[in-house]
């Protein structure tokens, strides 16, 4: 099914978008470990933004600092226009290594926010149900995380996330443990559900290839301390089939000018 | 061993060991060691006795009350040391130290100290087996993904929930097996104890037969707390064995 990736356009031709997530100033230092050096960064709301960039440049920090996961050493991160200094219901987590309880069916683990929230167990399991087909997993509601592939264990805790109507999805490196035919699928999967539903997703990867498909904006960061190298914004349209845009011309080079960029940091 | 392929090792070896010891009971080498069917026909007798159900009944209670209390305090102490560096520090040499020290010396001290009622044998299970199950809670604890407890903070669990909805879940294997470790310990505590103290409980009828060369009994009531012993552990080795398959699953 090749339709399925056919989304709509993740950044209508609307005039600059208001900043859902805004990053301030944010430094980080684990102990003498300079992790972050003042990252100013904005969201714009109903886009993809991913952060791309050498291994260990503070990628993961950056997402847990926004996530209010972890404490900035300096700065502060703003939703919606207002200071957040700690997890909250606006913002969802997709973790690497998916973070499922292995004690819990697929149904439990998708409703597990809404449990927390109390809400009544009808109600969450009806939404959680919905879910689980969006993301193409029903008839799996009953099984357990390790009767599932990895691509599959990914798409539950996509769908825990999706399902608890945050506005921001903060995704760091989903599909690194998904093996490349399942990659592919998986995120023109996404790109069509997040078409739907007018997500704000900050994204985190290693693949320029992942990055430049999925993205309409493209943070790199040099290497540590991890600082803002540059914002590419590959402007391809999404409306052709997955195969051309992988061949369109403005991916390619996109592709190619973030290598450029990326590869003098290998010497 | 296979026999009609069936794999029956275990049992064999059992019957192995019971035969020798019926063939030395019959031929009366050792006067302490009456033959094994003998045993068993006390045994019947024995567990109708209403002085060996009331004393069983004592001790069983004090057992359980005993256990009740090492298992939520030991969770409660690995829990504090897998959470809290300063709790680690504090508390982890005393642990460390309690689980590995010769115990059994102290229950003469204890019948001292709580005189000889149940009182004695709640603390000597106490005693010896809350350490085990705090350091296997700790290591299950330690065990965990940091990204399990991020995940139950950034879906805006509460630190109550974040414990008794992720944290107990995900180190129950450990637990349990501390747990099982703990009860076995409590058992040769309390075995150890009574026979040191035999003034308590099961201890007393233990020291009536042994004064009387009442050796049947005696061992009769041996493998009655053995069986109870070993019921109590598979029971538990069973459980474990329920939730293992996330011990190996678990991110
Ligand atoms: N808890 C920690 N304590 C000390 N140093 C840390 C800690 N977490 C991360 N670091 C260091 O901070 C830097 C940034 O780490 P981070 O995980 O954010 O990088 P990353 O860009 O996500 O890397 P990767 O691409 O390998 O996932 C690294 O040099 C790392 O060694
Ligand atoms: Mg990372």
């Amino acid at each position: 099914m090749s339709d399925v990736a056919t989304a709509a356009p993740l950044n209508p031709a609307s005039a600059t978008p208001e900043n859902i997530v805004e990053v301030r100033n944010i430094s980080k230092f684990y102990g003498s470990v300079h992790a972050l050096d003042k990252i100013n960064l904005s969201f714009p709301k109903g886009q993809m933004t991913t952060l791309l960039g050498p291994s260990g440049c503070g990628k993961t920090t950056l997402l847990k600092i926004i996530a209010g996961l972890l404490e900035p050493s300096d700065g502060e991160v703003l939703i919606n226009g207002k200071v957040v200094n700690g997890p909250g219901p606006e913002r969802a987590f997709v973790f690497q290594d998916f973070a499922l309880l292995p004690w819990a069916t697929v149904l439990r683990n998708v409703a597990f926010g809404m449990e927390l929230a109390k809400v009544p167990k009808a109600e969450r399991e009806d939404k959680a149900r919905h879910y689980i087909n969006e993301v193409g997993l029903s008839g799996f509601e009953d099984k357990y995380p390790h009767e599932l592939s990895g691509g599959m264990r990914q798409r539950v805790g996509l769908a825990r996330a999706m399902v608890v109507k945050a506005d921001v999805l903060l995704m760091d490196e989903p599909f690194s443990a998904v093996d490349e035919q399942n990659r592919r699928k998986f995120q023109e999967d996404l790109l069509h559900l997040l078409a739907a539903e007018n997500k704000t997703v900050i994204f985190v990867t290693h693949s320029i290839e992942e990055a430049v498909y999925v993205s309409d904006q493209i943070v790199l960061l040099s290497p540590r301390p991890g600082q803002i190298h540059s914002i590419i914004r590959p402007e391809i349209s999404r409306d052709t089939s997955p195969d051309d845009i992988r061949r369109d011309k403005k991916y390619l080079d996109a592709v190619e000018n973030i290598w450029t960029d990326l590869r003098k940091y290998l010497d | 061993m296979r026999l009609f392929g069936f794999q029956i090792p275990p049992v064999f070896s059992l019957l192995f060991w019971i035969a020798l010891w019926e063939i030395a009971g019959q031929y009366e080498l050792a006067f302490i060691l009456p033959p094994f069917s003998d045993v068993v026909s006390e045994l019947f007798i024995l567990i109708q006795r209403a002085d060996f159900q009331d004393a069983a009944m004592l001790t069983f209670r004090a057992f359980v009350i005993g256990m009740a209390i090492s298992i939520v305090l030991g969770i409660f102490i690995g829990f504090a040391m897998g959470s809290s560096r300063m709790a680690n520090s504090v508390l982890g040499m005393w642990v460390n130290i309690f689980a590995s020290a010769p115990l059994s010396s102290l229950v003469p001290i204890l019948m001292l100290l709580f005189g000889l009622g149940q009182t004695t044998i709640i603390v000597t299970v106490v005693l010896f087996s809350t350490w085990i199950i705090a350091l296997d809670t700790y290591a299950g604890v330690n065990h965990i993904s940091p990204s399990m407890s991020e995940m139950g903070r950034s879906f805006g669990a509460t630190r109550r929930q974040l414990l008794t909805k992720v944290l107990f879940w995900a180190a129950l294997p450990e637990i349990l097996a501390g747990v099982r470790m703990g009860l076995i310990r409590a058992v040769k505590g309390i075995v150890i104890g009574q026979l040191l103290v035999s003034v308590v409980a099961l201890g007393r009828l233990f020291r009536t037969f042994s004064d009387n060369f009442q050796f049947e009994q005696f061992w009769a009531l041996t493998i009655i707390l053995f069986i109870f012993a070993l019921t109590f552990s598979s029971a538990i080795g069973w459980l474990e064995n329920k939730v293992e398959y996330y011990a190996n699953t678990r991110g």
